[in-house]
Parts: C-alpha cells; structure tokens; sequence
C-alpha cells in the first residue's frame, strides 16, 4: 500500500481526508484508483487525454514523477505520493 | 636624573632605521607588511590601503599573531612617526625583529603627499549595541551587517506574509525595504497583519508599515509603492536595484508575472504561498535553479485556485511562513548556510510536520530556458488561457 497525500484543495473532493491509501504498481495505477473511489477528483488530477493535469504536480517520495517514468512509475510497497497543485493565498487582504 | 620622553626618543630615532612615505608608497604591495599602531577611532578614520591594524597598546601581545616571521620586513607607522618609532625598538630590540622600519611623519604626510587613503566602513556607537547579537555570530559579524544595512529587499505585500517578513527583516538592519500595497488597513486584516495596528484601521498599508518599521529601526530607508503591481510597472517597480524580492502575492497572473520579470533582471524571489493551515515555501533564484514556470508551468483552474479571503488562514500561519521568507532573504544577503532553492518546503500547521520535494529545472521552460535578454515586455506573465483564467477568477 502506498500512501497518498491530499493538498488541502481536494480534500473536499476525498470526503475532507488528508491521507489515503490505495495499491497500485504505478503512479498511475494508484491516481486512477484514487479517483475511482472519489469521482469528483478525476478531473481535477487528470486532463482529457488520460495524462496528469500540467498544473498538479506529483511527487513519488520528494522527486517529480515528470522526472522519473511519469505516470509509468513505478511505486514500492511503503512509498509516498505527494499531490501538489499551486497555492497563490498571500497577501489577500 | 632620568633624560626626558623627548630626549629618549631622539635616541631611538637614531637607533631605528626611518623610512619616508615615498618609499613606503612604492612597497605598499611589494613584500612589506605595512602595521599601523594608532588606536581604533584613528585607523577608523583613515588608513594605509593593504595596512594592518596592531595598537600600540595591544603590539607586543598581537605582533606576533599577525608577523609570526621576525625576519620579514615590516614597516610601523602612526600619526606622525613617534609612536611608530617607540613601537620600532619594541620589535627590534624587546622582540627581536630584523628588518624594521618607521614611517616618518606618518600619516599625516602620507596623506599631505596625496596617497591613497581607505576609510572603513564602520557601525555607529549604537548600531554596535543595536546588531550587538548579529555581530557576536560569526556568520554575520561585521562584514554581515554591512551587507544587511546596504541590502534593498523588495516585499511585494504588506499583507499576511509581508508583514512578520518586513517586521524582521527592519529588526535585522536590512537598509532599505521596498513595499508594493495598493490597499487599506482593514479590521479583518489585523488577526494576522502584525505590522498594522488597531489605530490605522483605513490608513494606506504601505504608510501604516513604514511608520511601524520607523519605529523600530531607524536605520531602515521605506520606499513605498502604493500600487497594484501589472504589466503595466512591473519592470519599473524591479528595475530599482532590489537584491531580494519577497513574493506574497495572492493572485497567479501576478506570480507568473513576477516570475518572467525577476527571471529576465536576475533577481532572487523568496516566494511563499498559504491556505488554512499550510505553507508552501521555495526561493527561485533565476539561472541558478528552476523559476516558478519551471515548477508549476501553469496556474490551476479558478475553482482549483481559492485565495485565502475566500477560504480562511489560521492568523499565525502567515506569520511562520513570512518569518522562514523573511531567514532565506537573510541568508541569501549574507550568502550563508543552504537557501531553498530547487526545494519546496511544506509546512502543516495542524500536524506540526514540514517536508520538503525537489524541483527540478525544467530544459524547455519558457521563461528561464532562455538567455534574459530574448525574453520580451509582451511575454512576461502570460500563459495559456491568460484571459480564461482572469475571467474565472473575477
């Protein structure tokens, strides 16, 4: 089981959970079983063509998956996934 | 009867080799170590370029410290050449020096000869007592506070993570602080704002900063802006000679924006970025690690994309990340310790845990792939769907 983290802009969409876990042998494997069990997520992770959002990044541990084999790579028993889309919030008044 | 101070010292002026400024001139730099004895508030006001310090009332216990070779040739000067003489049978006939020399008429003729003179730089009686705690660390000593008092930062907001960052960074002596803030102080703001007062409810927050910052550090130069930051004066708000940015802003096309201009004049951003009980915090230091594109190469979708006025921060939160904002700025100044940069800092406030991924450059960025020069006024802060976004997040 890999564990997944959940920024705090999705977490509405995994029932307010900042953590999951899912099994998968690839990035993609646990992303897709992500949002299988959390439908509303599946947009906000992944673009029409069945790749990753360019504007969430993923993190396998603490490298970029766009650096490793993408959604192709693959996950260890005990390893993080760390979701990660940009934060603007400064300064707001 | 003992012979007086003045009769003592013509003889050891006859005894001593004496050596004019014209030659110590043409040694300056050519072997001779050139040792000044006077005391502190007079090496302070002036001295021998290359010179070093040794005064007479510490010489005999610091000579050897700093001329451990007694053979070597070392020339003394002072005021106007008695207190180097004295100095001089001191080396030679107490110490045992063998090649000794005092200037003649010192200083002062070196100077009414024209030679070239430095004047160090040096802290006032109170700055002294002010950055007493700086100077004891090695890693700021002197020298860093120097480098912090002529810093010029520039904090884009004085709002959640502008203000502790400000307050700071004015305690620590950076020079001049630079603030970009079109808004008003808003009772709202004051649950995280600290810079800002009950009092100032209404007032421009750029002038509601300085006057906080005045209070606190005197040594501190305010230059306020007190506008939105666009396309439109960007370039002119940066090109004002910042060393730092400090990014607090709450918006994606002002990042971005921000990004492409700081990349295209070389400036270091300390950006940092909150929501509900989380930080994010990286510096992007253009050429030398990834830029903001690099790691997020577009902004999310509007909904994906809520400010903190819409979805709330824990009042402290801004505090924590502008006060790590605010150490990377002191450390990129003093050029000290590891900065953030190809690193994401996340902090969880309500699990107390701060974790760190890599960002990487990215070879086909469209910003910082590209040499400064090649990136146009037409580009900086545009993305894809540009007008989409801003529409959405209208």
């Amino acid at each position: 089981m890999a564990t997944i983290r959940i920024p705090p802009v999705l977490r509405a969409s995994v029932g307010g959970e900042k953590e999951l876990t899912a099994s998968g042998a690839s990035v993609g494997d646990i992303l897709r079983s992500v949002a299988e069990a959390h439908p509303d997520t599946q947009t906000q992770l992944f673009a029409a063509d069945g790749g990753l959002n360019r504007y969430v990044n993923v993190y396998l541990n603490d490298e970029d998956v766009r650096v490793l084999d993408g959604l192709d790579t693959s996950v260890g028993e005990g390893d993080t996934l760390v979701i990660l889309p940009a934060m603007a919030g400064g300064a707001a008044s | 009867m003992s012979p007086s101070g003045a009769e003592v010292l013509r003889q050891i002026k006859s005894r001593i080799d004496e050596v004019d400024p014209a030659a110590v001139h043409e040694q300056v730099g050519n072997g001779a170590v050139i040792v000044d004895v006077r005391e502190p508030e007079e090496w302070a006001a002036g001295h021998i370029p290359g010179a070093i310090h040794v005064p007479k009332s510490y010489f005999e216990s610091r000579i050897e410290g700093v001329v451990p070779d007694r053979s070597d040739h070392v020339v003394l000067y002072c005021a106007s050449g008695n207190r180097s003489a004295w100095a001089a049978r001191t080396l030679i006939e107490d110490l045992g020096y063998e090649n000794v020399e005092s200037m003649t008429g010192g200083f002062t003729l070196w100077k009414d000869r024209g030679y070239e003179v430095d004047v160090p730089r040096t802290l006032t009686a109170e700055q002294r007592e002010r950055y007493s705690r700086h100077l004891l660390l090695p890693e700021v000593g002197m020298e860093g506070q120097q480098k912090l008092l002529d810093a010029r930062v520039l904090l884009l907001g004085a709002g959640g993570l502008g203000s502790p960052a400000a307050l700071y960074l004015a305690a620590a002596g950076v020079g001049t602080l630079g603030i970009v803030d079109n808004d008003e102080v808003d009772l709202s703001n004051l649950q995280r704002q600290v810079i800002h007062s009950s009092e100032r409810i209404g007032v421009p927050k750029v002038d509601s900063a300085e006057l906080t910052i005045n209070g606190l550090n005197p040594d501190v130069k305010v230059e306020k802006y007190a506008l939105r930051l666009g396309p439109e004066n960007i370039m002119e708000v940066l090109e004002a000679g910042w060393d730092v940015v400090v990014d607090g802003l709450d918006n994606f096309p002002t990042r971005y924006l921000l990004n492409d201009a700081s990349v295209r004049l070389g400036i270091p951003v300390v950006s940092a970025a909150i929501l509900g009980f989380e930080g994010q915090l990286s510096v992007f230091k253009p050429y030398d690690g990834p830029c903001y594109r690099c790691l997020f190469p577009v902004p999310p979708p509007a909904e994906l994309a809520p400010s903190c006025g819409a979805n709330g921060v824990l009042g402290v939160l801004p505090g924590t990340m502008g006060l790590l904002q605010a150490t990377e700025v002191i450390k990129l100044i003093l050029d000290e310790g590891d900065p953030l940069i190809g690193r994401l800092l996340m902090y969880d406030a309500l699990s107390a845990t701060v974790s760190e991924v890599k960002v990487r450059r990215d070879p086909d960025c469209p910003i910082c792939s590209r040499e400064p020069d090649e990136i146009s006024d037409e580009e900086l802060g545009v993305f894809p769907d540009y007008e989409a976004f801003c529409a959405g997040a209208h």
